[in-house]
């Protein structure tokens, strides 16, 4: 027969000592970065679940990984979007445009021509893809780091060059820290810079189209370490109540300044995961695999589009470079990740795809590669020339006053004259 | 002149025959009249739909205009206001309600980061014509989390519009007005003052709105135009700043202690009419300012400050605070803490022996 229990009082006591858990990244400067024992599924093996199949019936995508290019860049499995020739090489020169427009705009901070820069370098698909699938009409709502997608609409690079230099020709009039583009026309929201309040409004705005029986869609970008702000529970919370028509991208490139993704809880479950419980179908996809990124994001879309509702999309990728000009990754993580890192670099392997498909080779794209820098330089010259943020126009300072409210009120009249303007 | 009076006729047409209403009534009035004439305006908010609101503000509502045009949300603040952010830039005139202003917190960086920023980080191409009802103040025994006035922390972010009404016929009209901004509105409604005037003495019984003398509201459309304050009592001797609750309280002290006090009811606080009071401190040479939120860092001390540069040459006293003390707001002490008539009239008492 068993004992009578002891008192709740002893047996609740602990006899051990707690310890506190501080997550770490597995490599620091200093030790090589070794990702063999990373789990990466064959490109072609994840399968493809029709649209309207029911969040509960394809849980198992939140933890694998669609993939199409393979090693050798053939384009496998049901998830190959299958674009014609054209559209892969307009997917590979949005990349390649994106990167030359960083790659100049990074030097032109360090030559002192503005104050801040952020590059997208490695994680070129995610926008660039996206881009291609959504219209005009649908409603970005992105981070500082998807300035592919206005790229990829042809969004005049010398406009987004007044922006940064914050120069007399600014759209934003100076206001905005560089890289916090707006374009409505575009369908591109005026990005915040404070990290994850876009998320709640494109769920908002994706609800207004719903109300008014409109037929376009939203989609928002949102970076690893910000879903755990409590903006995305409340986007997911209300994406899912009201079956929203919108693509919740999270893009995991491990890095959100020197915080690794297990700082925000990625080191035991995927970020696609979190879409499980809201239940929401979630997507988890190779997002240096241009293909991979476009295919998911149609599903979405299709799914959107359809009154499905939401989907949440998890892009996992790299980030090659620092957060932002301000930042030095080699303080916190080994020097060769980036390199090291498995799966690849995007422009790279939608190169490689061309290539193999007999349509494009080394030469064609270092040319092309030329054309782009030029581009960029031609557009730099002009932008310079509307003035830099040190030199030469700048917005009148006037215009601070506008736009605070629709009309001036006596507070801002007076305060500008304060100014003696 | 004959367009004048034929505005004007229009105007009293749309407004319609005038009641009796209570301030829950005249919001929910508001509301009805909005969601009738545009249907890009739409409601939600926590127990705002077929239960009608914990104050009834939203009653009837849902049955009325359709389950898409009255809603629940979620409890999340962020998500609530987040959200209409997005629908006001979508083009939508989204009405949100935070069921107490002490819940507004978890969307704060909502308002204060975004949709007071959006217009000017935009340059224009994006803007937030959202309007966000929320319940404030004491005097009904709420606790720390149901009587608190936080309106200073929005007062002090550019690009956001703070209202505050006092009576149901502003309530309705500033409603309307908020709604039809295109600029962010924050209105706090004085849950004291819901079912009828409170003069802040906690024992007398409550007369209703509707038992209220010349208390009418049209059941139509009017607008309280924002940024317009109002003389609550026509005086000589002082003059007293208030809003929301303290109209009320400012009055009856005033009449308590037998000074002819100028109750200027300023409406909104942002956009703020410094010329009704500068007009009136001018003419009085005093001032008192009377608010229910805790003293340091309230808009009465942006208030003091505005009269001191405005009317300093006129005043014959120093500018006197009466407020909530700078404490939490205490349960069982709330009228200890409350700035009632016994302090507003001390304050007036003090002002016009100098």
């Amino acid at each position: 027969m068993a004992s009578p229990r002891t008192a709740p009082d002893a047996t609740l006591k602990n006899s051990r000592s707690l310890s506190l858990r501080i997550p770490e990244p597995r490599f620091r400067p200093g030790e090589t970065a070794d990702f063999s024992s990373m789990e990466i599924p064959e490109a072609g093996e994840t399968p493809r679940p029709a649209v309207d199949t029911a969040a509960k019936d394809m849980r198992e995508l939140a933890y694998g990984l669609i993939r199409v290019l393979g090693k050798d860049g053939r384009a496998v499995g049901p998830w190959d979007p299958k674009l014609d020739v054209t559209t892969l090489k307009r997917g590979l020169r949005n990349m390649m445009l994106t990167r030359a427009y960083d790659d100049r705009m990074y030097r032109a901070q360090r030559q002192g021509k503005t104050s801040f820069y952020m590059k997208s370098t490695g994680e070129e698909a995610v926008a660039a893809a996206a881009a291609m699938v959504l219209t005009r009409e649908d409603m970005c709502f992105p981070t500082y780091r998807q300035q592919g997608l206005l790229i990829a609409r042809d969004y005049p690079l010398v406009e987004m060059m007044n922006q940064v230099y914050s120069n007399g020709k600014d759209p934003m009039k100076g206001r905005q820290l560089p890289v916090m583009y707006s374009s409505k026309k575009d369908g591109f929201f005026t990005i915040s810079g404070n990290l994850g309040t876009q998320l709640p409004q494109a769920v908002g705005w994706a609800m207004a189209s719903a109300y008014k029986g409109d037929d376009k869609i939203a989609a928002a970008w949102i970076g690893d370490g910000s879903t755990a702000e409590g903006d995305f529970h409340a986007a997911m919370t209300f994406a899912s109540v009201y079956r929203a028509p919108v693509i919740i991208n999270i893009v995991n490139n491990q890095w959100a300044i020197s915080s690794f993704h297990g700082m925000a809880g990625g080191e035991g479950a995927t970020f696609a995961a979190r879409g499980v419980g809201f239940n929401l179908p979630a997507l988890r996809v190779d997002g240096n695999d241009f293909l991979a990124v476009h295919a998911a994001t149609e599903w979405a879309a299709e799914r959107a589009r359809s009154n499905l509702g939401a989907t949440v999309i998890e892009h996992y990728t790299y980030r090659a470079e620092g957060h932002s000009t301000s930042d030095d990754p080699s303080r916190y993580r080994p020097t060769d990740e980036g390199k090291l890192w498995p799966l690849g670099d995007p422009v790279e392997r939608l190169k490689q795809h061309l290539i193999q498909l007999g349509e494009w080779s080394e030469e064609q794209q270092q040319s092309l590669h030329a054309d782009l820098v030029e581009q960029v330089r031609a557009a730099g010259r002009e932008a310079e020339a509307n003035g830099t943020l040190h030199a030469g126009d700048r917005p009148s300072v006037k215009t601070m006053f506008e736009d605070v409210y629709e009309d001036m009120d006596w507070r801002l009249i007076k305060q500008r004259q304060e100014l003696g303007i | 002149m004959n367009a004048q009076i034929e505005k004007t006729a229009a105007a009293a047409d749309e407004a319609g025959k005038s009641i009796p209403m209570n301030m829950i009534q005249s919001i929910n009035s508001g509301l009805d009249v909005m969601l009738g004439r545009d249907p890009n305006c739409l409601i939600f908010g926590e127990d705002v739909g077929y239960f009608g609101g914990v104050f009834r503000a939203t009653e009837g509502l849902q049955k009325k205009h359709g389950l898409n045009r009255c809603f629940d949300a979620p409890i999340n603040e962020c998500g609530i206001i987040g959200s209409a952010i997005g629908m006001a830039a979508y083009g939508l005139r989204p009405i949100v309600e935070i069921q107490f202003a002490d819940y507004i917190y978890p969307g704060y960086d909502q308002i204060v980061s975004e949709a007071a920023r959006i217009r000017y980080r935009s340059a224009g191409d994006f803007t937030v014509p959202m309007t966000i009802r929320t319940p404030y103040g004491g005097g009904i025994f709420g606790g720390q989390t149901h009587s608190q006035s936080p309106e200073a922390l929005f007062t002090h972010i550019a690009g956001m519009k703070t209202v505050i009404p006092s009576n149901p016929y502003d309530a309705k009209g500033l409603l309307i007005a908020a709604i039809e901004s295109d600029d962010p509105v924050v209105i706090f409604e004085p849950k004291r003052l819901y079912n009828g005037p409170f003069d802040g003495y906690p024992d007398k019984p409550v007369t209703p709105w509707q038992k209220v003398e010349g208390n009418l509201v049209p059941e139509g459309y009017y607008t309280v135009p924002l940024g317009k304050a109002r003389i609550a009592r026509e005086g000589a001797d002082c003059t007293i700043l208030a809003y929301g609750t303290m109209v009320h309280v400012a009055i009856a002290s005033a009449e308590a202690v037998g000074v002819d006090a100028e109750v200027v009811d300023l409406r909104s606080l942002a956009p703020l009419d410094i010329e009704t009071i500068e007009a009136s401190v001018k003419k009085t040479g005093r001032c008192v300012i009377v608010h229910e939120a805790t003293r340091t860092s309230g808009f009465g001390a942006e208030l003091s400050a505005l009269v001191q540069e405005h009317c300093f040459y006129h005043l014959e006293a120093p500018i006197e605070r009466v407020t909530g003390w700078d404490t939490p707001y205490p349960h069982a002490f709330e009228w200890e803490y409350f700035p009632g008539p016994k302090r507003v009239g001390a304050a007036l008492k003090r002002v016009m022996e100098d």
